[in-house]
């Protein structure tokens, strides 16, 4: 080991190298992207062969059906989906509407608090009205008793049942489920390829697609032969079964928008799936712009980063 | 490369006072500053930074989120809504962690699958790959535990699936179960003592990391050929050629990271995660994180009785034995030649065994039901041959491609383009390794 010639060795190299190396880059590359796609053919391959191979094991009974949901979802368009989506502030104060009048006599929202109705367009005072209209019970107070007092901006959607016991044996034996994060909890598995697609397309609406998917499904008939369970109602979009126990809550005409939007089943179920989007992920509009600029950000940084790498390497062959 | 001669000459005074006293910038200066790297290290060599900076990344978040949250089953699925609706940049913090999490898992899979690859596990370096393996364990316990703490429908279910394993095990099992579980089932000690271990295992993997750095720079690294060092033409200083190329390493990992945390940051979770834990309302499915599937689907895979081994232990023994493969493979691997570059049968069952691993994920994911069981099976069965049967006898039975003298030969042979791998100058005998 002689370091010092080694060293003039070297330099040779590298002069000599940098010429060629830049016609040679090209292959390495082109090499990496064959063997990319070879395996992803393969993986494709296999995939479709053992998808092909479960369908044809599945007896195709429609009476008897044995994966829910019956329908997948409608995908629908949404204000607030892709990288630049904002929620559609008129549709929010809608789908609040559509809370208030028809889901709250069952279902709470226990985890959205009146102040962040702010985010739906309302000012401070119209915060402090709507807070207003709520039966708070609250306590104990200096006499050690609890005492009811009106709703402040503080204060979090209150339950409709005291408690999940009363809600189960008010509602058949199940409580509703509270309503603050279904449009998070809610989701069909998208499955192969799909979900890789999904990836790109940035689809993310999976929970308000299945609500307002859940909410226009009571119309279908059940297949001939299918038993319905008595007190429950069929909907091929139910997750979990043929039918559900929460009856059809929404029929046309049932909410007055003062906006003149159309006062139908299918526009009351988006307003409420956005809505719901909203009470789930209310900080989602945030989220997308820091995004956007935390992506340009390390783009051009990246871009910075590589040229001076480039400048860096460009006397070493490697 | 273990030259041992210093090179840090302290250029002011403060500098030869603390030299002479504590010579931390010496050591500094030492591993990331003169350290010599070979010249030929591709991108796969950057996933080692990546995985540093993932680390101190989800410390640092974790810290913050660990002082907002409530560990009580009563409090922590309100807490952590607390976080994402009313803590500043809250919803931030806790996006990056559970992503930086997968993440953290994308990178080490990637980074174990470069060691297969260029075969880096082969010696000098089996205890530099050990101590690698026995991180990866510390992960894999540290975001389990961490997948419970939202106290969600597959936090708990998932908590209460993979604690069950341990009570297959005969004589001790129950015990084992009952002093994780700090009880009979699932419930507020387990909470407790999961937040506990999730805080502190970090910090054990911080203390083997700087092992496996320590190794590392003993031996150190491995290169695309797996021809050792042998002159100073091979290598260049860490600063700035590796330090630069694995800062763009970083900010291409961080941006797929970031689209993941800003636009898609529920998409490698579970919807029934967002429903609060309920012990009497089991998951149609329990899946757990994906970064655990392959191994679900080889535990699920044992549907049959070996002897008095029954299905159940028999699943445990395989999910087990299929990570404690990793542990033996620089003694499982016979050949002399260690990177698959020269090793063409060898390079075409490394791919067959990525394409399987992905395979038993995705196999994890889905019922066990049907064909999906007889798929996992054999896709099981080859993850175990790969392991007993492929690396023992093809070391022995393969013929490798030649090999070049050094890493500058094979530098200077790959920028003579349109050869390949094929070297014109072919002077070498096949024998010439490491």
């Amino acid at each position: 080991m002689t370091p010092k010639s080694g060293d003039r060795f070297s330099d040779k190299i590298m002069v000599e190298t940098t010429a060629r190396q830049r016609i040679s880059r090209g292959f390495g590359m082109k090499k990496i992207l064959t063997s990319l796609a070879l395996l992803g053919l393969v993986l494709a391959g296999t995939a479709a062969a053992i998808t092909g191979a479960i369908a044809q094991e599945e007896a195709h009974n429609e009476a008897q059906p044995t994966h829910f949901p019956i329908h997948e979802p409608k995908e629908m368009d949404w204000s607030f989906a892709g990288p630049f989506g904002t929620y559609d502030k008129a549709q929010l104060q809608r789908g609040l509407k559509v809370y208030k009048e028809v889901c709250a006599a069952c279902h709470s929202l226990k985890l959205v608090a009146f102040r962040t109705l702010e985010d739906l367009g309302y000012s401070e005072a119209q915060v402090k009205a709507l807070a207003a209209e709520y039966t708070i019970n609250d306590g104990p107070n200096d006499a050690g008793d609890m005492f009811d007092r009106p709703g402040i901006p503080s204060d979090y959607f209150p339950a409709p049942f005291p408690n999940d016991q009363a809600a189960a044996a008010a509602n058949g034996g199940a409580a509703p489920p509270d309503m603050s994060l279904l449009a998070k909890a809610r989701g069909v598995e998208r499955g192969f390829p799909r979900f890789v697609f999904d990836i790109f397309t940035q689809y993310a609406q999976g929970g308000p697609d299945y609500i307002h998917s859940l909410l226009t499904g009571y119309d279908e008939q059940p297949p001939a032969g299918m038993e319905i369970p008595e007190g429950t109602h069929y909907n091929p979009y139910f997750i979990a079964g043929v039918s559900l126990k929460m009856p059809n809550p929404l029929s046309d005409d049932q909410v007055t928008y003062d906006d003149g939007s159309p006062q139908t089943v299918d526009q009351y179920s988006r307003d409420v799936s956005a809505f719901l989007m909203w009470a789930a992920e209310p900080h989602l509009e945030a989220r997308k712009k820091t995004g956007f600029r935390v992506l340009v950000f390390l783009l051009l940084f990246g871009a910075l980063v590589y040229l001076t790498k480039r400048k860096v390497w460009a006397g070493v062959a490697h | 490369m273990s030259e041992g001669h210093s090179t840090y000459t302290p250029k002011t005074g403060i500098g030869r006072w603390f030299d002479a006293r504590m010579p931390l910038p010496r050591l500094v200066y030492d591993s990331f500053v003169a350290y010599p790297v070979p010249r030929n290290l591709n991108y796969a060599w950057t996933f080692g930074g990546i995985l540093a900076l993932m680390l101190t990344a989800q410390m640092l978040t974790g810290i913050v989120l660990a002082m907002h949250y409530a560990a009580d089953s009563t409090l922590a699925f309100d807490s952590v809504e607390k976080i994402m609706r009313d803590v500043n940049s809250g919803w931030l913090l806790r996006y990056m962690h559970s992503n930086g999490a997968s993440f953290f898992f994308v990178a080490v899979y990637i980074h174990i699958f470069r060691g297969l690859y260029y075969g880096s596990y082969k010696a000098p370096r089996e205890l530099l790959w050990i101590l690698g393996c026995i991180i990866y364990l510390l992960m894999m316990a540290t975001g389990f535990m961490g997948y419970v703490l939202p106290w969600g429908q597959m936090s708990f279910w998932g908590a209460t699936v993979i604690t069950g394993f341990f009570s297959a095990i005969p004589l001790v099992g129950e015990w084992i179960q009952q002093l994780l579980l700090g009880g009979f089932a699932v419930d507020n000690p387990t909470l407790n003592r999961f937040f506990s271990l999730h805080y502190l295992l970090p910090f054990m993997i911080a203390g083997v990391v700087v092992l496996h750095i320590w190794a590392l720079h003993v031996v150190g690294q491995s290169n695309p050929t797996g021809i050792e060092v042998k002159s100073k033409t091979d290598t260049v200083a860490f600063t700035p050629y590796a330090t630069i190329k694995d800062a763009f390493g970083m900010l291409v990992f961080l941006f797929i990271f970031a689209y993941f945390v800003f636009y898609l940051p529920n998409f490698l979770g579970h919807p029934d995660n967002y429903v609060v834990a309920d012990p009497l309302k089991t998951p149609a499915h329990i899946v757990p994180e994906w970064y655990f599937l392959p191994f679900y689907a080889i535990l699920r895979a044992i549907t049959f009785n070996i002897g008095p081994i029954n299905s159940k232990l028999g699943g445990v023994l395989a999910m087990f034995g299929s990570i404690a493969m990793l542990f033996l493979v620089p003694w499982l691997d016979t050949s002399k030649v260690r990177s698959a570059v020269y090793r063409p049968w060898y390079k075409l069952f490394f791919w067959l065994f990525v394409i399987d691993a992905v395979l038993l994920g995705w196999l994890g994911s889905q019922p066990a039901e049907g064909s999906y069981v007889f798929m996992a099976q054999m896709a099981t069965l080859f993850y175990f041959a790969f392991f007993l049967v492929v690396l023992p006898v093809l070391g022995l039975i393969e013929t490798p491609r030649r090999l070049p003298n050094s890493i500058t030969e094979a530098v200077l042979e790959k920028n003579k383009g349109g050869g390949g791998g094929h070297p014109a100058r072919a002077t070498a005998a096949p024998e010439t390794k490491s």
